[in-house]
């Protein structure tokens, strides 16, 4: 038991947009270490979802380790808790790849996140993050992704895409990629994008009998399913998009 | 079956429609022609009910009851397909997705039982051949990288497989080239073209009446009808220009 952890403030870069007042009771300490060995791959499908058992918090950290060319895959939805918060650092071995699809939906007051920190430690290793946000009320949606390529890691291939849609006025996200490169031949992409349902499309599903609600529901589907686009199992990518449909079904 | 009486419609304040008259009967196809800024998008618009285009007076009715009361996915389940100049593309979201679920809707707001895939991919397969549109393009997302004439394609197969009462087409034609014209002209005759369905057909030539032979032909100029005639109207605005016969 360490009572004496401090709690974070949104002073702390990895904090900033974070709900840090719902932290109250949360382990802070609680690191789950995934060592996936040389030329293994991982792969899990996390979510946060509402149940019985759901706090003010819900945080999953998780520290995994890859050796040379070992693979992990990480698939997750974040669709409750007031502070809902999935923190991922990766050490990238040799020829290494790490894959995060990743949904964040809410309302109210909510702030779902993402806080990756992605260091490529060996030349030859690729990872790439798709996250997509999907909110309304005043809930936040965040992403937060560092990536550390270090002076030897060439031949690095790292990509991170956000995209935030806003279902009302009022909600926000924000997305804050950090890349620090110490090598010379390396490939960092990001982007980030922000917006509102697309009104002509919902009009042109209305006019072929869609109502606003399956329209609305068909357009967010198309969304996030950029997420799951690399989750090559069938059964798992629809039982994903359920579980965040049914967030959305559920609160408008 | 559609009547529209005294229609007074604007946008953003500006007045576009102003009483326009019209009524189309069961089995008649009517082409509506004009210049540009006639308002012949907006009377596509107002019928299909696009929000920001306001009905400032007048009524339409749709098989008797009042149009205008009706959400814009009301009309469509009630009969209604409004074919569009620009039609839209909805990445992420496929054809086959897209117009399996919008059947269904209509067919669920009617009270009619909804077609399980096997019967829907068969209906839409009938309905690609008919357009001469590979197959294949309806698996990929709505109108995503499609040219302009396999958007109007498209348009036509939607039609198919909706099989609507009514069918507002705004410039279908355009964009097409002329074994295009002839396909979309023969499709719109093999879907439309019965006894209990009407046509409104928005064109800027006459090229597509070639196929499409209307039974009345108006000319729509500053909002409202100003001149109303058989299928040799068109022919003689093609060779005289609106002026000279609507003036």
């Amino acid at each position: 038991m360490n009572a004496t952890t401090t709690l974070p403030t949104r002073k702390d870069e990895a904090w900033r947009y974070s709900a840090v007042e719902a932290l109250d009771g949360v382990d802070l300490d609680a690191w789950r270490a995934i060592d996936v060995a040389a030329g293994e791959t991982f792969r899990e499908c996390l979510t946060i979802e509402d149940g019985p058992g759901t706090g003010a918090s819900e945080l999953r950290r998780l520290r995994v380790t890859l050796g040379a060319g070992a693979r992990c895959e990480l698939f997750a939805v974040i669709a409750a808790a007031e502070l809902g918060r999935i923190e991922v650092e990766v050490r990238l071995a040799e020829g290494a790849h790490f894959e995060l699809g990743g949904v964040t939906l809410g309302g109210r007051e909510t702030v779902r996140e993402f806080v990756t920190r992605v260091v490529h430690a060996e030349p030859g290793a690729t990872s790439n993050q798709v996250v997509r946000a999907v909110h309304w009320g005043r809930g936040t949606g965040n992403f937060l992704g560092n990536i550390d390529v270090v002076r030897d890691a060439q031949q690095t291939d790292a990509a991170q895409s956000f995209k935030g849609l806003l279902l009302e006025k009022g909600a926000s996200v924000n997305a804050v990629p950090q890349l620090e490169i110490f090598a010379d031949d390396v490939k960092c992409a990001h982007g980030a994008s922000v917006g509102q349902m697309d009104e002509m499309a919902r009009y042109y599903m209305a006019a072929r009998g869609l109502s606003p609600e399956l329209s609305r529901r068909l357009l967010v589907q198309a969304f996030i399913g950029d997420a799951f686009v690399a989750l090559d199992d069938e059964g798992e990518r629809e039982r994903m998009m359920a579980i965040a449909l049914a967030k959305l079904d559920k609160h408008l | 079956m559609l009547k529209i009486e005294n229609l007074h419609a604007e946008i953003d304040g500006t007045q576009i429609l102003n009483g326009l008259t019209l009524e189309v009967g069961a089995g008649e196809v009517h082409a509506i022609m004009g210049p540009n800024g006639a308002g012949k998008s907006t009377l596509a618009y107002v019928l299909g009910g696009r929000p920001g285009y306001e009905v400032t007076a007048g009524s339409v009715t749709f098989k008797g009851q009042d149009l205008l009361e009706l959400e814009p996915h009301e009309r469509a389940a009630a009969g209604m397909f409004l074919g569009f100049q620009y039609p839209v593309e909805i990445p992420g979201v496929s054809n086959v997705q897209f117009l399996r679920e919008a059947l269904n809707s209509q067919r669920k707001a009617r009270g009619e039982e909804p077609l399980t895939g096997g019967e829907f991919l068969k209906l839409a397969k009938d309905k690609a051949g008919l357009l001469k549109l590979d197959m294949d393009m309806l698996k990929r997302h709505v109108n995503v990288g499609f040219s302009g004439g396999e958007k109007k394609r498209a348009e036509m197969v939607q039609m198919g497989i909706l099989d609507p009462v009514l069918a507002v087409l705004d410039e279908t034609d355009s964009g097409l080239d002329i074994d295009a014209l002839r396909v979309v002209g023969e499709g719109i005759n093999a879907i439309m073209r019965a006894p209990d369905k009407g046509v409104l057909l928005i064109t800027h030539y006459q090229r597509l009446l070639d196929y499409v032979k209307p039974d009345y032909v108006h000319v729509l100029s500053k909002g409202r009808i100003v001149k109303t005639g058989d299928a040799d109207l068109a022919k003689r605005l093609e060779a005289e220009g609106y002026e000279a016969v609507a003036a």
